[in-house]
């Protein structure tokens, strides 16, 4: 074991793993970050606490996993690049490693300008393939990216991103190939609704070998209403949401009961893809759903190992 | 080239309040490549600002004078007595220009008229855009030539991120992505393998996070 994480038990034992995300407020209350905890508890083995996402400022991802692991409940470190430079990345992952955190998920991160501080200076002193290998090395070889012996264990489960619906499509493969070598061992793809598209990219996955060596779960973004639909397909870059589902979601007398038939069919469709050990859900706002979907998914119970 | 902006005027009207005797200084380079700083711009906003003294009753003279380059002494020198004899120099050159007039000058008030934008090109007339970021260790031959250092947002060295669409970068459809554009070339030039390996984390000391920069040619030195 590299880590002992319970989500990186449940992928080794070959068990469909089941994560979602929990993201910290805006705001100081622990309250928000446990309640989310507490509803996804039992139907998640790890939840993401992400790291100021779209680049809005939030309470830190590591005071965010600090709190789920004080009821129990497994985090998985989400940590950007755009805001910390190899200094503070570093330090925060020995930080991490002391607090009992076991998983990291290791990303570039959205350019500052989406946010609301679009004057900040962003920082990218490394990538997020580098810092995928700088993990890897600490962990493994116990040496910082300096080559500087380090003290004591530093035991991630070390998982990275990975969007099939970006250009060049072509490109996409090569890149996640990278993102292994470089030490990712799991990954957490872009939500998926275009399914032709994902499937395609797993073709190329396995014919490089890659769901051997690396556990993917599939991400998914439970839609509300046409309006997030809409949103998505137009304004999120790196989403491809076909015009299908906004259509659906346009036609449905209750959008929202759409959105989870959407769902549960994506999920659906994932389990005859070869290749995929996992699903991570995305509820941005919706959290209260998740249980329902992974329940009526027949994800239910968690297993434990 | 260092391409420049004219500041706006509001903001030069004011910065030059108070200063009576006002030389407006071009630098025939790359400020006038800019349409900036050469000796047109230089006349156009003398004139502009003799306008606005008028109307706000403001005193004094103001001066126009063009050099080839404002970031050689030898240049600089050539105009010590008109620069001595007024209360303000308004630079129209880059920002190194500026401060060589600020260390040849040491009494004197120097002021920038440019905003000092980037290093790039000119793409056709009147669009200019970025190409090098001064970055000191150039990398152009594992990148197809095309500089993600100065041209992807994220300066990947890794790319492309998750937001790259339709041969855009995810913070505007009006910028591309640098890496389409690297990955496109190298596909044509048939050496896409070159990407497949892990670019290593780069040295950021040379592109002037190891302090300010400086070079001495010893070669050179008389
Ligand atoms: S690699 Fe460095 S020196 Fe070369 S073009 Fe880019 S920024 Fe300029
Ligand atoms: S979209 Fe392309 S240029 Fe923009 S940040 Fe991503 S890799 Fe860089």
């Amino acid at each position: 074991m590299k880590s002992g994480s319970n989500l990186e038990r449940i992928l080794e034992s070959g068990q469909f793993a089941v994560t979602a995300e929990a993201g910290p407020p805006k705001g100081s209350s622990p309250k928000v970050v446990q309640r989310k905890g507490e509803l996804l508890k039992l139907c998640c083995d790890a939840l993401n606490v992400t790291d100021n996402q779209t680049a809005i400022v939030r309470m830190s991802s590591l005071s965010g996993c600090v709190l789920l692991k004080e009821m129990g409940v497994e985090p998985v470190l989400q940590m950007v690049v755009r805001d910390r430079n190899r200094l503070a990345l570093q330090g925060d992952i020995l930080g991490a490693a002391a607090l009992g955190i076991r998983n990291v998920l290791c990303l570039s991160g959205d350019h500052q300008k989406f946010g609301n501080h679009p004057t900040a200076k962003g920082v990218y002193d490394i990538d997020s393939i580098q810092f995928i290998q700088m993990v890897k090395t600490m962990r493994d070889e116990h040496k910082f990216l300096n080559g500087e012996e380090i003290s004591g264990d530093v035991p991630f489960f070390i998982g990275a991103a990975a969007n099939p619906f970006a250009d060049p499509f072509e490109f996409r493969v090569i890149r996640l190939a990278k993102k292994v070598s470089a030490g990712a061992d799991f990954i957490q793809t872009q939500g998926i609704f275009d399914m032709p598209k994902f499937i395609e990219w797993m073709k190329m996955v396995r014919d490089r070998g890659l769901d051997e060596k690396t556990h993917i779960l599939a991400g998914l973004i439970p839609i509300k209403s046409v309006g997030m639909a809409r949103y998505m397909r137009n304004n999120v870059s790196g989403l491809s949401v076909p015009k299908e589902i906004v259509d659906r979601m346009a036609d449905a007398k209750e959008p929202k009961e759409e959105g989870v038939k959407i769902c549960l069919e994506t999920i659906e469709q994932l389990k005859e893809v070869d290749g995929i050990h996992g699903i991570h859900i995305m509820a941005v706002a919706w959290e209260d759903i998740v249980s329902r979907i992974i329940e009526e998914a027949g994800l239910m119970p968690r297993p434990v190992v | 080239m260092i391409v420049l902006e004219q500041k706006k005027f509001q903001e030069i009207e004011k910065m030059t309040t108070g200063y009576n005797r006002l030389l407006v200084l071009g630098c025939e380079t790359c400020a006038a490549m800019s349409f900036a700083g050469g000796q047109r711009q230089v006349a156009e906003l003398a004139s502009a600002i003799r306008v606005a003294r008028k109307t706000t009753g403001e005193q004094g003279e103001v001066l126009e004078e063009a050099i080839a380059r404002q970031c050689e002494p030898e240049f600089v020198d050539l105009i010590k007595d008109e620069v001595s004899g007024c209360d303000a120099v308004l630079s129209l050159a880059c920002g190194a220009g500026v401060q060589m007039l600020a260390e040849r000058f040491q009494d004197k008030v120097v002021l920038p008229g440019c905003n000092t934008t980037f290093l790039g090109v000119t793409e056709e007339l009147g669009v200019w855009s970025e190409r090098c970021a001064g970055c000191g260790n150039c990398i152009l031959d594992k990148t197809a030539g095309l500089c993600p250092i100065a041209r992807c947002s994220k300066q990947l060295l890794n790319g492309p991120c998750g937001g790259s669409m339709n041969g855009k970068c995810e913070i505007s459809k009006d910028v591309d992505c640098v890496w389409q554009l690297i990955i496109d070339r190298l596909t044509r030039l048939n050496r896409l393998e070159m990407l497949e390996e892990i670019f290593p984390v780069k040295d950021w000391s040379p592109a002037g996070h190891g302090g300010p920069r400086k070079m001495v040619r010893e070669d050179l030195k008389s």
